[in-house]
């Protein structure tokens, strides 16, 4: 790609970027949320038509007027925001691509399953195929998407941060893959994990808005040199060094059973309990019972048996109403549909949950001045950047729209705080802000149930550490006792004696 | 008591057919991702295209049937013209849908009753098709009257239902509908024409909506007047959030409607006293009620329903 420059509406996406990829190559496209990465991938895909530049494939001038064609020259890409169809099973996802089973009057999905068998095991990325895609989690619809690209045959694969969603032994085994692929694949690597970065790539150019500011031989660079870089400073990640907690039990889950949605067992005889001042980091592979823990905690998804506790109050099968004035705090999954509303401005997003309250409205009528003083507050104390408070919150970057979930669950001070993958996609910078953060409020003596699959985050954060495995808590250790190793094996589902 | 049961289900096949055919159209417009309150307007004219070609043909006396199923084709022609004028406005002009669809209710109204006085004149009446009793079939008692004894148009629709079905679920172009209404930035990144695949949903959709306007006024009512639809345009759209776009559910949709509609006619007939006017309402409270309780659940649905796609605009 020579000389690429898309302008958006007020912003400049990408500004006069050129890269080149090898056969057999692998590039690291690193930078920080909104620095232009994803976007340039959309050109290359034939996603977005580029105001300037062209695109050069074996030195031929190339044009995509449509993913369609990119497909036709063995591109494929694995984007970030997941897509997929909600309301399809996967099986009818893979072949909305998958031309060859596209008979006149008829998709051929019996070779659609064959193709995804075989895929499945050449990679070792199992999937149900026959699933809906609503029924899954996160990190498996993330397997899906992988899957969906091999099966659509790229030999030049674009991975809009793959990683994220997956656990450490499956980043690791994800990775040993994908070099294996270089024999026979070029690769365009986004990331913002710079020990994948070193452990793939051969090359690393590195974005900051909309410009490339660095590119070079990923060997000749340490990791540290390489964020430096990327965020104009070094990142050192906090972690928790404080001594265990000894306050009140906060939060107490008491032998819970839980439906998923496919009508089975979620979480089986699940119980957990956390003092005030603490964080338990909750490690485990996504769908092991961790969004159905959050949602049962927060009211949105019934309790068959078993109780809740919160500061003494049982919360179990409360709205979501009760259980937030309960004083709970969360910082949900599912960012853009859960944590804010996306076509509201910044504003009404952050005064959102006590907008009925005196503190925002009177008689019913909001307080224009209030909202706005409390969102020009937040959006200060919390470095959340953005063009203004009245733009949508939806158009923000992924790092920035946790920022404000975060300024709004942290400033209405909840006695308890239930945290999702908080920093799942954000790059180092924006890491970094949320670890010190949450830090910060269990240094206030707030319990923190901190849900995640980054066994860094969990160790760097937490007290004490307990393993989900299939709906139950798998072992509980303390800190000092963890080590990735031993959590790997325990989120893997093998019983310690 | 047998005979007056008998009776009030044997009307309910033919008259819910144009409603099925109405619902299953909007149904395929819905999955697609636009949503065309313009229904009762595209059936309006395909009722007055209908009907104006057999009374053409034989001056309201009798016709050859050809002419009855030309005007069948010709109302599904006229159909689907409407449903691509309605994709230019609301696919590439990216118009709202809601506003677009009562003007194309409005227009459509409009024109046939416009057309009608200046082509008709006034009430006339054509022969339109005849019952078709299956052999054997028919014969049997009671069974033979409620669902072997209907104009062929009739056998038709319900044939439809299991082509639908394998249409939306089955075929690629099903796939791309279904992917289109629901997440068409993922269908998009797939390599799927997202507006064609609209198009394509809208023209067929609308060509049904024409065909069950034709069926009014040439199978059920045999003559055109400007009241001849009288809302069942926006009952077929109800219908369709009511079976929640899946075929079968919206034929159930259609038959319950229709029977409470006969069943009221049948009551007021029997000159049991009861305000006639609460009787009319019956059907109508009856999707009212049963659409605030039936299931909430959006996982099936077309989440994209209503927005126009713009591949460069970011969300």
């Amino acid at each position: 790609m020579e000389h690429i420059t898309k302008r958006f509406p007020g912003v400049l996406a990408s500004d006069d970027i050129s890269i080149s990829v090898g056969e057999g190559e692998v590039l690291a496209l690193v930078g920080e949320n909104g620095a232009g990465k994803t976007t340039l991938m959309n050109i290359l895909m034939g996603l977005y038509q580029s105001d300037e530049g062209r695109i050069l494939i074996n030195d031929r001038e190339v044009h995509f007027r449509g993913p369609e064609d990119a497909f036709r020259a063995g591109l494929g890409m694995v984007h970030q925001t997941y897509m997929l169809v909600h309301n399809m099973t996967v099986l009818e996802n893979v072949a909305l691509g998958y031309k060859n089973a596209w008979k006149h009057v008829r998709v051929d999905l019996d070779a659609v399953r064959t193709r995804i068998e075989e895929i499945s095991t050449r990679y070792g990325l199992s999937v149900n195929p026959d699933a809906y895609v609503w029924q899954l989690s996160v990190g498996e619809q993330q397997r899906v998407e992988l899957v969906k690209t091999l099966c659509l045959g790229a030999r030049f694969l674009i991975l809009d941060e793959p990683t994220s969603a997956l656990t450490p032994q499956e980043t690791d085994e994800l990775i040993a893959l994908l070099k294996n692929m270089t024999k026979e694949l070029s690769i365009i690597f986004i990331s913002h994990k710079l020990q994948e970065v070193k452990a793939l790539s051969s090359k690393v150019t590195i974005l900051r808005h909309g410009k490339v500011v660095f590119s070079g031989n990923t060997d000749d660079y340490s990791s540290q040199e390489i964020a430096a870089k990327m965020t104009g400073h070094e990142i050192v990640l906090p972690k928790n060094r404080a001594s265990m907690p000894d306050g009140e039990e906060a939060l107490g889950i008491d032998g819970i059973t839980v439906m998923s949605d496919m009508g089975t067992k979620a979480l089986d005889n699940f119980s957990l309990s956390v003092r005030s001042g603490e964080i338990v980091g909750l490690a485990g592979v996504s769908g092991n019972g961790q969004r159905e823990l959050a949602e049962a905690i927060n009211g949105l998804r019934p309790v068959e048996s078993g109780r809740i506790v919160l500061l003494g109050k049982e919360i179990q099968n409360r709205s979501a109403h009760d259980v937030i004035q309960a004083g709970m705090g969360y910082i949900p999954e599912e960012r853009n549909t859960e944590g804010i509303v996306p076509s509201f401005s910044i504003m009404e997003n952050l005064a959102l949950k006590d907008i009925t309250t005196e503190k925002f409205s009177s008689h019913g009528i909001v307080k224009k001045d209030e909202e706005e003083k409390n969102a020009i507050r937040l959006v200060e104390g919390f470095d959340i950047r953005c063009p203004g408070i009245a733009t949508a919150a939806g158009t923000l970057s992924g790092g920035n729209i946790q920022k404000v979930i975060l300024a709004r669950e942290i400033d209405r001070k909840p006695e308890f705080l239930v945290a999702v993958y908080p920093t799942r996609g954000l790059d180092m910078g924006a890491v970094e802000f949320i670890h010190q953060r949450l830090l910060a409020i269990r240094e206030s003596g707030i319990g923190i149930l901190l849900i995640s699959e980054e066994l860094d985050e969990i160790m760097n954060l937490s007290d004490r550490i307990a393993v989900i495995y299939k709906g139950s808590v798998q072992k509980i250790l303390n800190r000092d006792e963890a080590t990735k190793e031993r959590l790997g094996i325990l989120m893997a589902g093998v019983k310690e004696e | 008591m047998v005979d007056i049961v008998v009776n009030m289900l044997s009307m309910c096949i033919p008259f819910s057919v144009a409603l099925l055919l109405a619902s299953i159209g909007e149904m395929f417009n819905q999955r697609a991702g636009v949503f065309n309150l313009g229904c009762e307007g595209v059936m309006a004219m395909g009722a007055f295209i209908g009907m104006l070609i057999p009374f053409a043909a034989g001056g309201g006396g009798p016709v050859s049937q050809w002419y009855n199923f030309l005007g069948f084709a010709a109302a599904a022609a006229v159909g689907a013209l409407l449903g691509l004028i309605f994709g230019v406005i609301t696919v590439t002009f990216r118009a709202p849908q809601g506003i677009a669809g009562i003007g194309l209710q409005m227009f459509g109204v409009g024109a046939a009753g416009t057309l009608f006085r200046h082509f008709v004149g006034g009430t006339q009446s054509i022969p339109g098709i005849p019952d078709i009793d299956i052999p054997l079939l028919s014969k049997i008692p009671l069974i033979g009257d409620i669902f072997f004894s209907h104009n062929v148009m009739a056998y038709l629709a319900y044939l439809f239902i299991p082509v639908a079905m394998y249409i939306l679920f089955k075929t690629p172009w099903g796939l791309r509908v279904r992917a289109a209404g629901t997440n068409p930035r993922a269908a998009d990144s797939m390599g799927i024409n997202v507006n064609r695949t609209r198009y394509e949903a809208l023209m067929l959709g609308s060509a049904l909506a024409g065909l069950a306007g034709a069926y009014l006024s040439i199978a059920q009512a045999k003559l055109f007047s400007d009241s001849l639809i009288s809302g069942r345009g926006f009952i077929a759209v109800a219908l369709v959030y009511f079976g929640h776009w899946h075929p079968l559910k919206v034929m159930g949709g259609a038959l319950l409607f229709t029977f409470a509609q006969t069943f009221q006619t049948v009551v007021q007939s029997m000159g049991i006293s009861f305000p006639y006017e609460l009787a009319v309402m019956l059907p109508y409270v009856l999707v009212i009620v049963v659409l605030s309780f039936t299931s909430k659940d959006q996982r099936m649905a077309p989440t994209a329903l209503g927005q126009p796609f713009n591949r460069e605009i970011r969300t």
